[in-house]
């Protein structure tokens, strides 16, 4: 109907993407990114209340030291379960592919030969789904990475894209390169249990550690798949909310190229104690601490940019707030899993555990969060209770805050991984654990409750609520289908804050 | 990009070029060079893949992204060959260098 | 501004270059993925031969190198029909493209017909491994993981040659209701990229399982 640069007709003006059709088929045989967007929120979000409730019953287990709750075999699922759903069906979103017949009890990373050999649960069927899962990332993956080389708008150069586009564009370069790999891997152990072709069976003189080597390739690439486009989004919110534009630009550009690269050079610290050689550990010991200036950079830039800025405190930079300093924790704590010395001792402990989740849920979820309430009036055009969302932000900093510092402590103590059973000493820090458990959970539940009521009796918000620098805040919200009557033509810096009018105050729009 | 279109010729030239060195691999590896044998088989088979990559897949006469597509594909393979044989080749090196079967089974030290 | 006259070219694009250069650099990203991919069996399979070098060696002479030598010139006739089954497309030639399409997959029928014959002469030798797998060796184990390289890697290369010829099938009927021209050709195109990656695949595959220590 419309070409990229003509005007087009197009009926009614009030009508935008959500209203521009309804029915089911107008809405899973589309081809609008915008409502393929909804569909991807909708369903992540049911898959993080599913991994979340996994959650819920690991930190119940965990609340006495005997091994009351559940079977050791029922705990490993659940377990299992749990970083499986986060991390490939709503960290890594993706289309729902596998199959929950009683659950799959290896532990999520598939270690063979006991995913192979031992395990009497749905590994197969698991395994096609996760391999299912994994074209999703690729696929998109590489729409990204050929649409931001091939159709990007008149004068919209490389180093005019929004930071959050450069973000995308690095995680997709991990998408397409690391994916392939976990999915040979993945293929192998399903040939291995279907077909009895084992390349991984001891008997034949397989190696388990070639199975640990192909799957952490992507395995480690795979955690700045997660990480990247909450920086991403880090970076359009604290512009906008310092007024000010971005500090070192091409810094942060930079820096997301390099950890997408150099994450792809230090998968064998997830192996010091594999038995991996020596040398491969030192070698990946010191790239390791590589990797981490990267990320650096950006925080130092991030903060650099608040730095004689007006700090707005609406509830995304309230999110950010939370990431810089979580994100801080988690990825230091990173440096001390990276010291060949001292990972012997805390690997495979709570420290592992609680590192991860700073980065991943102290860092990555409050991103996501931040992007959702930044950009929920343009997605839905409502604004939600800034109040109710304050408060969310709040209860979830200082919930998860209670849930997770206390694995530090308990797995440097000695606590290990993936144990519902444990020594009455450490029974403390899992008690203020659970208890912190509850307030997150908490604080995840008030979003869903006000961010569904803004739909329907939220302020209607204008295009740009935020006075914010970007060109999608020059179109109505929600957008109309076709985004852009007219194709835009880039002529100014991205985040020109400066030149903004001194009155432009920011102001949120009835 | 302007459309490119190569000459029959170069196609008949490129195809009788990979299938000499088909033959080429196959007689190479009768002859007794020790671990060179390995080091020609790879060198061979990377010139055919490179003549097929750069005639019959147009590389050669596309701009310079798509050849950086082609290039990263093999410096991340490359990447994951290095370091997982890297482990696997130094090993042995501490301790009395072991290749039966099972040697992976004991820990070290 | 925009040439659609065609009407070849998607809403999404500018003009039929565009569309046309995307649509590649889309294809070639994907056989990145398949680098990878083939990559991780090329790293397993590198690190057992080195491992267990003598092994691989027997194994491999279980293997007939002649028919293997011969498919690869199979192979390697198919890219070079396919090649020209390109530039007819891009020439607007309906009836060379149609020619030359269903050359490369006559040839490509061909790789299958003779794999499939090296397959029901290892099954006949009881070399499938985890199936009765027996042969006379010192060690009978490592050879029989040389077998399972040996399959995974033929099997799944063969598996993208099936999908390579469903796609030709499929471009000889677009090409049959005159559907290229010379401002749309690209499936054409992207069709005989993957076909020609699926050549180099086999281009390694053949030195690395069929000639170990032929010396």
């Amino acid at each position: 109907m419309s070409n990229g640069g003509s005007t087009s007709q197009h009926n009614g003006a009030g009508e935008n993407y959500l209203t521009a059709g309804y029915g089911l088929k107008s809405w899973l045989l589309t081809t609008d990114h915008k409502r393929i967007a909804i569909l991807y929120l909708i369903t992540i979000s049911i898959f993080f209340a599913l991994g979340g409730l996994f959650a819920v019953l690991i930190r119940l287990e965990l609340l006495t030291p005997a091994g009351d709750l559940f079977s050791s075999d029922t705990y490993n699922k659940l377990f299992t379960m749990h970083g499986l759903v986060m991390i490939f069906f709503f960290l890594i979103p993706s289309i729902p592919a596998v199959v929950l017949l009683g659950g799959v009890d290896t532990g999520w990373t598939f270690y063979a030969p006991y995913s192979e050999a031992y395990s009497n649960t749905a590994v197969g069927l698991t395994a096609i789904g996760v391999f299912i899962t994994g074209f999703s990332s690729i696929l998109t993956g590489l729409n990204f990475i050929v649409t931001i080389h091939k159709m990007r708008a008149p004068g919209l150069t490389w180093f005019r894209l929004p930071l959050f586009v450069w973000a995308h564009y690095a995680t997709s370069l991990i998408m397409l390169l690391g994916t392939p790999v976990v999915a040979i891997s993945i293929l192998l152990v399903f040939l291995e249990r279907v077909f009895g072709i084992g390349i991984f069976d001891p008997a034949l003189g397989g190696d388990p550690v070639l199975f640990q080597h192909l799957f952490w390739f992507y395995s480690h690439p795979a955690v700045y798949i997660m990480i990247l486009p909450s920086m991403g989004v880090i970076s359009e919110i604290i512009t906008c909310f310092s007024r000010k534009r971005i500090f070192g630009y091409s810094f942060i550009a930079f820096s997301s190229l390099a950890i997408a690269i150099l994450g792809f050079l230090v998968w064998g610290h997830h192996m010091f104690v594999s038995s991996q050689s020596i040398y491969a550990g030192m070698v990946f010991s010191i790239l390791t601490m590589m990797v981490a200036i990267p990320s650096a950079v950006k925080v130092f830039n991030w903060t650099a940019t608040m730095y004689k800025g007006t700090i707005i405190y609406q509830t995304p930079m309230l999110y950010v707030f939370g990431f810089l300093g979580l994100f801080t924790v988690g990825g230091l704590t990173g440096l001390f899993l990276g010291t060949l010395g001292l990972d012997v001792h805390v690997h495979d402990t709570y420290f592992v555990v609680a590192h991860f989740h700073y980065i991943m849920v102290g860092g990555a979820i409050m991103g996501y969060l931040g992007g959702l309430h930044y950009w929920w009036p343009k997605i839905t055009g409502r604004m939600y209770s800034e109040a109710w969302a304050k408060l969310s932000a709040v209860i979830i900093f200082i919930g998860f805050n209670l849930t997770f510092f206390p694995q530090f402590l308990v797995g440097y103590l000695g606590m290990p991984r993936r144990y519902h059973v444990y020594p009455p000493e450490f029974q403390i820090y899992h008690v203020l654990s659970t208890a912190g458990a509850s307030v997150l959970a908490v604080g995840y539940l008030f979003p869903l409750v006000y961010l569904l009521w803004s739909l329907a009796y939220g302020e209607k918000a204008g295009p740009n609520p935020w006075q914010a620098k970007g060109l999608e805040w020059t179109i109505p919200s929600p957008p109309p289908t076709y985004n852009f009557d007219v194709t835009p033509v880039v002529t100014e810096e991205a985040y020109d804050y400066e030149s903004m009018p001194r009155e432009a105050q920011f102001v949120i729009e009835p | 990009m302007s459309e490119h279109v190569i000459p029959k010729g170069v196609y008949v030239l490129i195809f009788v070029t990979l299938l000499i060195l088909t033959l080429l691999t196959v007689e190479v590896s009768f002859w007794n060079l020790g671990i060179l044998n390995f080091h020609m088989a790879v060198l061979i088979a990377s010139t055919k893949s490179m003549l097929v990559i750069l005639y019959f897949m147009h590389v050669r006469y596309k701009g310079g992204l798509t050849g950086v597509f082609v290039a990263a594909g093999f410096i991340f393979l490359g990447i994951l060959l290095t370091f997982t044989l890297a482990d696997l080749m130094t090993r042995g090196w501490q301790y009395q260098p072991d290749t039966s079967a099972f040697s992976m089974l004991i820990p070290p030290r | 501004m925009s040439s659609n006259h065609s009407g070849v070219v998607a809403h999404q694009f500018d003009d039929a270059v565009q569309q046309r250069e995307t649509a590649n650099l889309g294809m070639w990203a994907f056989l990145i993925t398949e680098v990878m991919m083939f990559g991780g069996l090329f790293a397993s399979y590198g690190y057992y031969r080195w491992k267990f070098h003598d092994a691989f060696v027997e194994g491999s002479n279980h293997l007939d190198y002649l028919l293997g030598a011969t498919n690869t010139g199979v192979l390697i006739c198919s890219s070079f029909t396919m090649a020209l089954a390109v530039q007819a497309a891009q020439a607007g030639k309906r009836k060379s493209t149609i020619v030359f399409l269903l050359l490369t997959m006559v040839l490509g029928l061909a790789f299958l017909g003779i794999k499939a014959v090296e397959y029901t002469e290892k099954y006949e030798h009881h070399l499938i491994p985890g199936h009765g797998f027996q042969v006379a060796s010192a060690h009978p184990n490592l050879v029989e993981l040389f077998f399972a390289f040996y399959f995974t890697m033929t099997g799944l290369h063969a598996l993208h040659m099936i999908i390579g010829l469903v796609v030709l099938s499929i471009l000889v009927s677009m090409a049959w209701r005159n559907r290229f021209s010379t401002d749309y050709y690209s499936p054409v195109e992207n069709a005989g990229i993957y076909w020609h990656f699926v050549d180099i695949v086999w281009i390694f595959l053949f030195p690395f399982l069929y000639l170990i220590g032929r010396s």
